[in-house]
């Protein structure tokens, strides 16, 4: 029972992360049209965003020590942080250790507007383009960015703590009744989870309870017919896709405290994201969400030892299997709508 | 008139025979131009540097490369000359490698074994190296090292680990200066038993090629020798980033020591994890719970952060080591580079002196008279009463004594027991020496089981 509570724990960070993107994912498709193999480029961006902010705020000044020497032996300079100097030490500390939460506020003007640029200066040209096209062509693009981060951050994982309020783990089994250490889970990926939950219910409460979300999901539900009231759909479809960027940035961002980002981890995330939106149903919101999570879940549960001495390797394909299954059983996905992606 | 018999078949006769006779110096000709893969001609030598550019290794590539840049300019009588100054060898001169410049390739071997042999094949073939040196994953380098043997080139194996790289998939064309997996458990069990005592279960988690399933039988033998039990071991994909599903189920398996048998970025990962799950501060079967890795590095420590202070490990060499030999090393590429040296950087500045230097002895870049020269002479290790105790013994570049032994082309020298700094003095200082291992301990048979099973077979000159 323990071990089966642990994996659903361990499966809600990575849900989380792949709920966040396919979110995103849905957004841009249902309100666009357009299958965008770059979102998980913007994920992984939103990653070095908190990168960036973590050398940012270590940016430093050097000075040289006469009394100590260095490994070869010559005097040695001693690196001060521009913060620490500047607020002192305690605060200066304070805002290096925070460096990841504090880099939300840089990723959301950051993708806001690598969103709007992507979509005003590349996507919109491909909208009544065939599917394949859109694919071929953001796929393209998240090589390009990818390679840019590559030429500026270096090919290597970057290794972007969490603040020290939040390195160790929480002992759930305690505050279920289990014996001490039994069941432990780190607070950082409680924090994401959290985070994750808030972040859909604001995309959710925009698109339910604001006229802007209200004109949104009419003109998802029928273009055409929201256009010839006289509304400019475009407009706030254009500010849709900048919004599911930043929802895909939040997601690096705060994701960089578990897994070191490095260049490559969109594309990673973004394979499994689109079998997550496949699953929940091409269009679906709630159903990019609950597939998001349940997949997650399932994942952790495949990396049990007990199941894989018995089906060796289920770990790496149980997702794909799933997809099999739900797309022969319910061709729609779990909560698609009649009619998309339908002929 | 004159009559003439010209047939048709008298024709092609003469024109046969004609045909021969122009073809035959030809023949001789290519084949004494050529007389291996590559052989040099002009003022310059080409040498073909295959690391990691990309993946989970790319840290110890990076390193590896600026390595063999200063390896090539030591050769080429540039700068402070390093370890060419302390080598017990005095062939080489400082004026290239038999009076050729020395020249260089690279390829990104991208850690994968198909994209390492395509990047060797293409500096063979197309940019005519003459020997080819790299590693950082055992698979990468097993799978070059069979390459190089096929195409008649000398191997000079970089960071590779895996008891098969000198076992079981030895080649007559590969030479590994490194340590192997079954040194660092030797090495490792006897510290292992003084700081965590004979009765410990272990849970392994292993990097699932080569080198981790060799890494992992090397400890789980050495370590249940001393009494430890191994609860279970669980191999994870090289791909893979996230190991907190696999560190999950260690929690409540009843193990107090976890071994990570990973390297690298796998490594950073696993341990981050590890860490965040609470292992550390875990207190299991009345004792404390360890984490041991038996592969460390300095790049790793740095990638690891706090997470590896305590932790012990082994390693093939430190820049902290007195000797002059690393003395000189350190002195060279701190000035060129800024920062210490790997011991990654470290076996292939030796790998690559060790080659030239075997050339200068050869007076030839044939690779069967360079293999020869590799492991050449009856020196023996001091202390080891073995037939296979023979090689070319050698010092001065950075651990001691050392024998390329004949017998598999493994190097044997000391082996160092580490651990991660408690509060390091400064970003270097991450790592600190815990115990010099002696050869002695670390020696082994050729014909041991963990190593048997392959035959180094012919050296093949190519061409």
């Amino acid at each position: 029972m323990d071990a089966i509570i642990l994996q659903i724990l361990n499966g809600l960070d990575k849900g989380s992360a792949y709920a966040l993107i396919a979110l995103g994912l849905t957004l841009i498709f249902g309100t666009l049209g357009v299958v965008n193999f770059a979102h998980g480029a913007l994920f992984m961006i939103g990653a070095f965003c908190a990168v960036t902010m973590q050398r940012l705020l270590t940016l430093s000044f050097e000075t040289v020590d006469p009394t100590k020497t260095d490994f070869l032996g010559k005097p040695m300079k001693i690196k001060t942080h521009y913060v620490e100097a500047w607020f002192g030490p305690d605060v200066g500390a304070s805002l290096v250790d925070w460096a990841v939460p504090l880099s939300i506020l840089l990723a959301i003007p950051v993708m806001l507007i690598i969103g709007y640029v992507m979509e005003r200066g590349l996507i919109k040209h491909f909208y009544k383009r065939p599917h394949a096209d859109q694919i071929l062509v953001t796929f393209g693009l998240a090589i390009v960015l990818q390679e840019i981060v590559k030429h500026y951050y270096g090919a290597n994982p970057i290794p972007t703590g969490a603040p020290a309020a939040f390195r160790g783990s929480f002992d759930f089994g305690q505050l279920l009744g289990f014996d001490p250490n039994v069941i432990i889970y780190p607070y950082w990926r409680m924090v994401y989870f959290a985070f994750a939950a808030v972040i859909i219910g604001a995309v959710f409460a925009f698109l339910q309870f604001t006229t802007f979300g209200m004109v949104v999901r009419a003109g998802m539900a029928d273009r055409e017919t929201v256009g010839l009231l006289g509304i400019n759909i475009d407009r706030r479809f254009t500010i849709m896709f900048g919004l599911a960027a930043a929802v895909a940035g939040l997601a690096g961002a705060m994701y960089a405290p578990i897994n070191s980002p490095n260049y490559h981890m969109g594309m990673d995330f973004l394979v499994l994201s689109f079998v997550v939106v496949v699953v929940g149903g091409m269009g679906s919101l709630p159903g990019a969400v609950a597939a998001g999570f349940l997949l997650g879940i399932l994942e952790a549960f495949a990396s049990m030892n007990e199941i894989k001495s018995i089906l060796p390797g289920i770990d790496q394909i149980i997702i794909y299997l799933v997809a099999i299954i739900i797309l022969l059983t319910r061709p729609r996905g779990l909560l698609g709508r009649k009619g998309v992606m339908e002929e | 008139m004159s009559k003439t018999d010209v047939t048709r078949r008298g024709m092609l006769k003469t024109g046969a025979i004609a045909g021969a006779g122009v073809a035959l110096p030809t023949i001789f000709t290519a084949s004494s131009a050529s007389a291996y893969t590559n052989e040099p001609t002009g003022s310059s030598v080409t040498l073909g540097f295959n690391v990691p550019q990309t993946g989970p290794y790319a840290d110890e590539g990076a390193d590896e490369l600026r390595a063999y840049q200063l390896a090539v300019e030591h050769l080429n009588g540039e700068g402070d000359g390093g370890m060419m100054n302390t080598f017990s060898s005095k062939a080489l001169k400082g004026n290239g490698i038999l009076g050729k410049k020395v020249e260089y390739v690279t390829g990104d071997t991208q850690t994968k074994s198909d994209a390492a042999r395509a990047s060797a094949k293409s500096m063979i073939e197309k940019d005519g190296a003459i020997m080819i040196t790299g590693g950082s994953s055992s698979g990468v380098a097993v799978a070059v090292q069979g390459l190089c043997q096929e195409a008649g080139v000398i191997f000079m194996a970089g960071l590779t680990h895996s008891n098969d790289t000198t076992g079981k998939d030895k080649k007559a064309n590969g030479y590994r200066h490194f340590f192997n997996a079954y040194m660092s458990a030797a090495a490792l069990a006897p510290v292992l038993e003084k700081l965590y005592g004979k009765e410990r279960r272990a849970y392994h988690l292993t990097a699932d090629y080569t080198w981790g399933w060799t890494q992992q039988e090397s400890i789980q033998a050495a370590t249940e020798a001393m009494g430890w039990q191994t609860v279970n071991n669980v191999l994870t994909p090289l791909a893979q980033t996230d190991f907190s599903s696999y560190i999950a189920p260690v929690i409540n398996s009843g193990a107090d020591v976890l071994v990570l048998n990973h390297y690298g970025g796998n490594m950073v990962n696993s341990l981050t994890n590890a860490v965040q799950f609470g292992l550390r501060e875990k207190q299991v079967n009345g004792k404390n719970f360890e984490i041991v890795v038996p592969l460390y590095s300095e790049l790793m420590a740095k990638g690891a952060g706090k997470n590896i202070a305590g932790i012990v490990g082994s390693q093939n060499w430190d820049w902290k080591l007195e000797d002059e030999g690393t003395k000189a090393f350190v002195q060279s590429f701190g000035t060129k580079y800024g920062f210490p040296p790997s011991q990654a950087a470290q076996t292939c500045y030796a790998q690559t002196l060790l080659y030239a230097d075997a050339v200068e002895r050869a007076g030839s870049f044939d690779p069967c008279a360079v293999g020869e020269a590799l492991v050449a002479g009856d020196s023996s290790l001091p202390g080891i009463s073995s037939d296979s105790n023979k090689g070319f013994l050698f010092d001065g570049l950075g651990n001691g004594q050392t024998l390329y032994r004949s017998a598999d082309h493994q190097c044997f020298k000391d082996v160092l027991v580490v651990r991660g700094a408690e509060n390091p003095s400064d970003e270097f200082h991450l790592v600190e020496i815990v115990e010099v291992t002696p050869v002695a301990q670390v020696w082994y048979e050729p014909d041991h089981p963990m190593f048997a099973g392959g035959e180094l077979g012919q050296c093949n000159p190519g061409a």
